[in-house]
């Protein structure tokens, strides 16, 4: 079914064949390297040896995808099977973030952790339903190109080049900045050197052959992601319950958790506060927020242009519809799976570590104590002496770890499970060679739509209308080495607040794109002037909220009315706003709090992440009121929406390919 | 027969039926998306059977999820009966 409208080459008429002999050439590699570190091969060589393998097959599939046509870099020729397509978007859209962040989320958050999985997911039903078909069939290069054609010209152009880079690029520098991590855990490079070895890792995919090359190199890196994130848990799970299907197993470790929760409360382990058990609701995030956090990520998908132009790439509408259901099917394979890891997990830590004698902690923990990312009693925990030192310092300490003793970095879950379950030290670089395609991948994705949006929009379409093929060609690679080296020289300086970023950028996308796109398919009466005060009234307030709420909170709480947000559990405020305002610069200290609030004060006691939520429906509110008051749209434009809206026909954009 | 109607009736119909559809899908999504966690700590109080898991937890774990990747492939399928019913679909 999926590949009977592609084109005539060799390659793609044989995609199930060649990607079959792929993934059995990957496990024949993993099983290879497992018997070498059997035969003593040692770690650092094995972790190498993956990085270096996977790296290289990544290359050579970005180097044999070359092109030299505008329609192959830019949408791959449109002729990417659906279920291929499902792939590429699977690995697009799946980010270190998901990949290494998502289950450590869950162990944390607990049930309110969900809401991340709820968004993440959700989001596609929306991309199907309301825009993503109709984009198809609309025959746009790029996001932008359908605002500047509904929305006459290139004012409404440059407003959405403008929210294409505020949401992606802050997106790539987190992606780029998790490769330097990986890699440096797993290589034991140094992290700046690790960040731009990932640099070249992401150019040699995409710089030659643009959305093609990217597209089958995502595919590759979706089978290479999907099984190195499924192979842990489903070996702990074989191991522990004797099925090997994690995702139904997990059950029984959930009420285990709240089994132990309540036996290590009564035994002194933890304390009322530091326990919060994980199964009960709204702890982490009022109703409202975790509700708001839905919302915000399910609408972000939607209007996110780094996800939205891979459906550009089908060869027809009805295939961009399918694609989209496999896009979630191979999607959710990984976000179901994740709450197992961190029930697994945290039945782990709470058995094997919660309650155990300071001297006689395993010694996986310290190889993460040391990089800072496990502490114990407040510091690093290295090793047993600096533990016992540590905790000696806390009067009364009983010897043994509390919970309230033991801080994990959220990403360590992940990376760390093969370790836990004792699994050899092949499955450990399996995950990494996991992590690093999740975030090359994204940040693939996310570097060709910026690059395409300059070079497209505002190189050919603003600047240089008449540009030859050659030129275009030339500028859009020229264009997509400099963002990349600007996004990697940022993620190397190591910027705190990139994780938060990440969120951000789904709620301005929301704000900035989704009331014009669905206005634009959904209403033929939706004006010009309409979509383009919609955007900035939606995407201004969004920004607003989020940059006064972060970063200048005394002039939000002096000006504009915000007040303090309540903590979740006890319904106080956070923080003390009468006392903080008196105090000099005070309030400049809270962009140091980071997750899972990124903000202390606030309207509404809404959480910055959420800021979509505010300026989306504004952004409809506005087009809606503009639209009306103005002169309806002409004709000509309503007949255009009319063809979008009918699969059959020619695109309605016809682009010079030549 | 489709083709005695006038274009633009076609479309208005077409249009009509595709949005009916798209309500129909936005409630569904809206209720798994949204509604059903409302009531998480009731459902939570039932256990499901075998499995162990909560109800609430499993709703938002992998109930909802389940539905959303099912009602797309559904869409898909709705959605190009509709474009055939009215002459709208691509050729195949």
């Amino acid at each position: 079914m999926a590949t009977k409208s592609a084109g005539s080459s060799d390659f793609l008429n044989n995609l199930g064949r060649v990607y079959g002999i792929y993934t059995g050439g990957f496990l024949a590699f993993v099983i290879l390297l497992a018997v070498l570190e059997q035969m003593g091969v040692p770690n650092k060589i094995l972790g190498y040896l993956f990085v270096f393998f996977t790296l290289a097959v990544y290359a050579i599939i970005g180097v044999l995808s070359r092109t030299a046509q505008v329609s192959e870099y830019y949408v791959a020729g449109r002729s990417v099977p659906a279920l291929y397509n499902g792939m590429a978007t699977g690995a697009d859209w799946m980010s270190a973030a998901s990949f290494v962040g998502m289950a450590g989320t869950l162990f944390l958050l607990g049930y309110d952790g969900l809401a991340w999985v709820l968004g993440w997911t959700g989001g596609f039903v929306l991309v199907s339903i309301l825009i993503g078909p109709y984009l198809r069939k609309f025959g746009a290069y790029t996001v932008p190109d359908f605002l500047a054609f509904r929305y006459g010209g290139n004012f409404a152009r440059a407003l959405g080049v403008i929210v294409l880079v505020a949401c992606s690029f802050t997106y790539v520098t987190a992606q780029i900045y998790g490769t330097g991590l990986i890699a440096s855990r797993f290589l034991g490079m140094q992290f700046e050197i690790a960040v731009f070895a990932g640099l070249v890792g992401i150019l040699v995919c995409s710089m030659l052959g643009g959305m093609r090359a990217v597209t089958w190199t995502q595919v590759a890196q979706y089978i290479v992601l999907i099984i190195a994130y499924l192979t842990p848990i489903v070996i702990l799970s074989t191991m522990k319950y004797g099925l090997p299907i994690p995702q139904l197993t997990y059950g029984q470790a959930i009420a285990d958790i709240t089994a132990r929760e309540q036996q290590m409360l009564s035994a002194g382990l933890a304390s009322v506060a530091a326990l919060k058990p994980h199964i009960q609701p709204f702890i982490n995030y009022t109703p409202l927020n975790f509700f708001a956090i839905i919302m915000c990520m399910m609408v972000g998908t939607a209007s996110l242009p780094h996800i939205l132009m891979r459906y550009f790439t089908t060869p027809s509408v009805r295939e961009a519809r399918q694609s989209v259901a496999w896009s979630l099917l191979f999607i959710f394979l990984l976000y179901f799976s994740a709450p197992a890891y961190a029930a697994f997990s945290k039945l782990e830590v709470y058995t094997n570590i919660i309650g155990r004698d300071l001297t006689a902690i395993r010694p996986w923990l310290f190889n993460w104590g040391e990089l800072g990312l496990i502490q114990i009693c407040g510091k690093n925990a290295a090793s047993i002496d600096a533990i016992v030192a540590a905790c000696k310092a806390i009067a009364g300490h009983p010897g043994v770890v509390r919970l309230q003793d033991f801080v994990i970095n959220t990403d360590v879950i992940v990376l760390s499970t093969p370790e836990i379950a004792g699994l050899p030290y092949v499955i450990s670089g399996l995950v990494a060679a996991g992590g690093l395609a999740a975030a090359l991948s994204t940040a693939d994705g996310l570097l060709l739509a910026i690059a395409n949006a300059l070079s497209h929009d505002v190189y050919y379409k603003m600047i240089d209308p008449n540009a030859p093929t050659v030129r275009r060609l030339m500028i859009a690679r020229v264009l997509l080495l400099i963002v990349a080296v600007v996004a990697a020289a940022t993620a190397a300086t190591k910027p705190a607040d990139i994780l938060a970023m990440v969120g951000w950028a789904f709620s301005l996308a929301m704000a900035g794109n989704f009331p014009a796109l669905v206005m634009g398919v959904w209403w033929k009466r939706a004006t010009a002037t309409g979509a383009v005060c919609g955007i900035i009234a939606g995407f201004g307030l969004c920004l607003f909220y989020l940059v006064t709420t972060r970063y200048f909170p005394g002039i939000g709480v002096q000006y504009f009315g915000m007040t303090s947000l309540l903590n979740p559990t006890t319904g106080a405020p956070v923080v003390d706003i009468a006392k903080a305002m008196a105090l000099p610069n005070a309030m400049e200290s809270f962009p140091t709090l980071a997750h899972p609030l990124a903000n202390k004060v606030g309207w509404f006691n809404l959480t910055n992440i959420a800021c979509g939520l505010l300026g989306a429906p504004l952004g409809f509110a506005v087009i809606y009121i503009v639209s009306k008051l103005g002169k309806e749209p002409s004709a000509e434009m309503q007949a255009y929406v009319d063809d979008i809206r009918k699969p059959r026909g020619r695109t309605v954009l016809e682009e010079k390919t030549a | 027969m489709p083709d005695s109607r006038d274009l633009k009736q076609r479309e208005e119909a077409h249009w009509a039926k595709t949005s009916r559809l798209m309500f129909t899908h936005l409630a569904v999504w809206f209720f798994f998306g949204f509604v059903i966690h409302m009531f998480v700590k009731p459902l939570n109080a039932i256990t499901l059977p075998i499995l162990n898991f909560p109800l609430g937890f499993y709703m938002a774990a992998q109930g909802s999820l389940i539905v959303f990747v099912v009602m797309l492939f559904l869409f898909a399928r709705q959605q190009d009966k509709i474009d055939r019913e009215f002459g709208f679909a691509e050729e195949d």
